[in-house]
């Protein structure tokens, strides 16, 4: 049996690349539909003041709909990040800070805006 | 393995990368990741815009008054200065991003279908910009 680990190990193929491909795809769609969503609501229904832009939100499905968002964005959001730091940043130490800063960068914000639609 | 890596011309750095011209394509794709990353940074903003525009009608206040009379000790003008960015980093990662889908589901990879994208992708995206930015800064 060929090695396969250490210096060896595979770090290409078994649908690793596909999965990030994949998703980066799907919550774009995803997103895209959303936007095009809100959009429509913003744009027929008349004058926009507080209680309509409340409104919008305040609706059950929207909610759940914009938090499935709110996760594909993070999700999305990781995917790119990741590629960026490692494209650009080499020292492993350093890219590891910066992929943690990221993770902890995007829950919060995830946290925050999550709390900021259900409590309405 | 070893001989292939004797042979490769070692690291580019970016004062190498700058010496090719790089093509439109090209710029809309490293726009891409720009454009991407700065949403990423001024991704607490935008929640912050989410935050105050809906918890009460008082603080949604604080959201129409942030454009005028700014956010803390960031001036009202430069409020508007980053949202017309946060504005045109959507629009091209939409659009850019589109572009990506439609090449994937049409299998649309030709060199002319790419440039002329491109070229469709950067002139939508700062043209809505204009237009929205006027609309921003009241002209």
């Amino acid at each position: 049996m060929s090695v396969d680990f250490g210096s060896r190990r595979v770090v290409v193929g078994a649908h690793y690349g596909l999965r990030d491909w994949l998703s980066q795809r799907v919550t774009a769609t995803l997103m895209a539909l959303y936007t095009a969503l809100l959009l429509a609501q913003l744009l027929f229904g008349g004058p926009l003041g507080y209680d309509r832009w409340a409104g919008i939100f305040s609706a059950q499905w929207m909610k759940v709909f914009t938090f499935v968002i709110l996760l594909s964005l993070g999700w999305h959001a990781w995917v790119g990040m990741r590629d960026i730091w490692m494209d650009y940043v080499k020292p492993a130490a350093l890219r590891l800070v910066l992929q943690v800063f990221t993770i902890v960068w995007l829950i919060g914000c995830m946290g925050w805006a999550i709390q900021v639609l259900w409590r309405l | 393995m070893p001989e292939m890596t004797k042979q490769r011309p070692g690291m580019m750095r970016l004062v190498d990368a700058l010496q090719y011209r790089l093509p439109l394509a090209g710029v809309v794709s490293i726009l891409h990741r720009a454009s991407g990353l700065m949403m990423f940074v001024l991704l607490p903003l935008i929640i912050w815009f989410f935050d105050v525009s809906l918890t009460s009608e008082i603080t949604y206040e604080r959201f129409t008054s942030a454009f005028e009379s700014g956010i803390g000790f960031v001036p009202g003008v430069l409020v508007k200065v980053l949202v017309l960015g946060l504005m045109w980093a959507f629009l091209h990662h939409f659009i850019a991003g589109v572009r990506h889908l439609w090449m994937d589901a049409t299998h649309s990879v030709s060199k002319e279908f790419g440039r002329q994208s491109a070229v469709v992708t950067l002139a939508l995206s700062v043209v809505l910009t204009l237009v929205l930015g006027a609309k921003l800064f009241g002209l």
